[in-house]
């Protein structure tokens, strides 16, 4: 069901939507007053009502997380923000800081409070340049406005948010690789446990959170973090209140739409979307960044027996609202929600050629079978798509990705392996005429 | 000859330094830094500066510009021209334009026209999936292209005196 909200979204394309007067005028810094008015326990209890899955594409609930750090601790407390949008498809926490960098700075302070941090880095991927410039901008603003610095809103509790930015590496958008990186080393994950709560920046309790999450907060506790989870139609299932919801790919209005949980990927494509580019039948659509399986538009998932999804049972991957454990449940991922339409037009083949060089070149490296795995893979489809593989090779791409599987310090592995595995399944017929053929059948390319 | 900041990068190293509980936490920064003020490329004497200001080895400050894609060991040319190639981009047309940007400056992704004008890169999703394809010009995006827009763009960098 489509219920359009303007939560992160209402400033989108006005101008000087980024500045402190804009985001005041429209409601803004209300939500961090109620927070910092209550004990830090309380602002943990009321996050957690507000049933905000993670929406770096983990979907770990964030007021459960929050609640992991130490109540007490010899060490500073850090609020680590995850601004490192590299996941293929996905392009919804830059609209953000772009256009409502004061929605993260708000966010953050909450989140601060909560986790008992007095400072915040907010990791940029080096990339987005304008993303950092509009943060420091409000960062000043907020500092100059007594929002930030050491008593943030007349509470004698200091928070100070600094920007940090990477240096080229995907592998950073995973929690424990930009730790690492923004401790100054090479951007490689660490082993879990310890997690981040108890072991994380510079050796002390640190929480991670999506842009996202963090940005929607204030909205959360402004009207209520009960009240917002209930704007979801998954409230019960504890995926609540509304989210960012991206489109790209042969779509007419590929963009960000922002909505209430529930929406299903046949409305964020065909209503919100405007529908498939030339009016084209589907190929595949991948859910939330790449690292999700694909899927067949006429795709039938079976749910778990269990009567909460007997809603649900029956229907189309397209009918089934994009939630964290509605698309669990059914075989698949939500990810960043940030779906990837293909076309007829397109050859699978080299679709997945494409992501698995993505995989390859972003690899950090550390686990062998992650390392050599997604290379292997890239030279077997290498030999594919000049015409010169085999099928044999076809059923070794899956054994090679089977084998990374649970194989990994990070679950980069599981991000790589995931679509080799969902695309040579799902479009076998398609990669054996393909190879049988030499390519030389194929007249689909991956442009319109 | 050994690399030195100028005064007012100095003080930028001073405000990096200060932001972090300790040095190490600067080096990502710091090496942007140095690189910009290095014809956009890090040398040995770049690694060796970094090394001593923050107290590394230069064997960690190399590792650390090993890792990432975005520290030039190598001298580019006056400006980078970033061209994303992943799927959303793909989809379309990022794969047309490389082709077209290897054609206009004569060169294959990663290496530098002969004018010295423009480095031609591959990049990975830049996050501007909704407005595909997309290029990267040093620092800014240039969103929503054709091939028109790109000549319009590679027009300018190599008049770029």
């Amino acid at each position: 069901m489509i219920k359009q909200t303007t939560y992160l979204s209402h400033s989108y394309g006005k101008p000087n939507s980024w500045t402190l007067s804009a985001y005041e005028s429209a409601g803004g810094y209300r939500g961090v007053r109620k927070a910092l008015s209550m004990t830090r326990e309380a602002v943990v209890e009321e996050a957690k009502k507000a049933h905000v899955r993670g929406r770096g594409g983990a979907g770990f609930d964030c007021g459960t997380k929050w609640s992991f750090m130490p109540k007490e601790s010899k060490k500073p407390h850090y609020l680590v923000v995850n601004a490192d949008e590299g996941e293929p498809g996905t392009f919804k926490d830059r609209s953000i800081m772009e256009m409502n960098p004061h929605a993260l700075i708000e966010g953050c302070i909450i989140g601060c409070y909560g986790i008992g941090a007095h400072a915040c880095y907010i990791f940029v991927r080096d990339e987005l340049h304008l993303s950092k410039d509009r943060l420091w901008a409000a960062i000043k603003e907020a500092k100059a406005k007594g929002y930030l610095g050491k008593t943030p809103f007349g509470k004698d509790y200091e928070v100070e948010v600094y920007v940090h930015t990477g240096a080229g590496a995907y592998i950073c958008g995973e929690e424990t690789a930009l730790l690492n990186s923004l401790e100054g080393r090479r951007g490689e994950p660490r082993l879990k446990p310890p997690f981040p709560a108890q072991y994380g920046a510079f050796g002390c309790p640190s929480t991670v959170n999506n842009v996202e999450t963090l940005a929607i907060m204030p909205s959360a506790f402004e009207m209520g973090c009960d009240e917002f989870s209930k704007l979801s139609e998954l409230h019960s299932f504890n995926d609540g209140g509304a989210r960012l919801f991206g489109v790209s790919g042969h779509v007419k209005k590929p963009g960000i739409y922002e909505a209430a949980v529930g929406l299903t990927l046949r409305e964020l494509i065909y209503d919100l979307g405007g529908g498939v580019s030339g009016d084209r039948p589907i190929l595949g659509v991948i859910p939330g960044g790449s690292s999700c399986p694909v899927h067949l538009p006429d795709e039938v998932p079976t749910l778990p027996a269990d009567a909460k999804w007997d809603p649900y049972r029956g229907k189309s991957i397209l009918d089934i609202p994009l939630g964290v454990d509605t698309f669990r449940n059914a075989g698949s991922m939500l990810g960043t929600c940030c779906a990837m339409v293909m076309s007829d037009a397109v050859d699978p083949v080299l679709a997945l050629h494409n992501v698995m060089r993505f995989y390859r070149h972003e690899s950090c490296g550390q686990c062998t079978p992650c390392r050599e795995g997604c290379g292997w893979i890239e030279r077997i489809l290498n030999k594919i798509v000049g015409g010169k593989g085999s099928i044999a090779e076809l059923d070794e791409i899956s054994e090679i990705a089977s084998n990374i599987t649970g194989n990994t310090i990070c679950a980069f592995g599981d991000g790589a392996a995931q679509p080799a595995l969902a695309f040579v399944r799902r479009y076998r017929k398609h990669f054996e005429d393909y190879i049988v053929s030499g390519g030389k059948s194929q007249t689909r390319r991956l442009t319109l | 000859m050994a690399f030195a900041l100028s005064a007012e990068a100095e003080q930028k190293l001073n405000d990096i330094l200060s932001r972090y509980p300790n040095k190490m936490a600067a080096c990502i920064p710091v090496l942007h830094l140095c690189q910009e003020a290095n014809d956009n490329w890090v040398s040995d004497d770049v690694i060796e500066f970094v090394a001593q200001r923050l107290e590394l080895s230069a064997a960690h400050v190399k590792g650390v510009v090993t890792f990432y894609t975005l520290f030039n060991q190598k001298r580019p040319g006056k400006h980078q021209l970033w061209v994303c190639h992943t799927l959303s981009c793909a989809l379309r047309g990022g794969e047309d334009i490389l082709h077209h940007c290897e054609k206009r400056l004569g060169v294959h992704a990663g290496g530098t026209s002969k004018d010295g004008k423009v480095t031609l890169r591959t990049a990975e999703c830049l996050a501007a999936c909704g407005t595909a394809p997309v290029i990267q010009v040093d620092k800014t995006y240039y969103e929503n292209l054709s091939i028109a827009e790109v000549d319009r763009i590679i027009d300018t960098l190599v008049k770029d005196g």
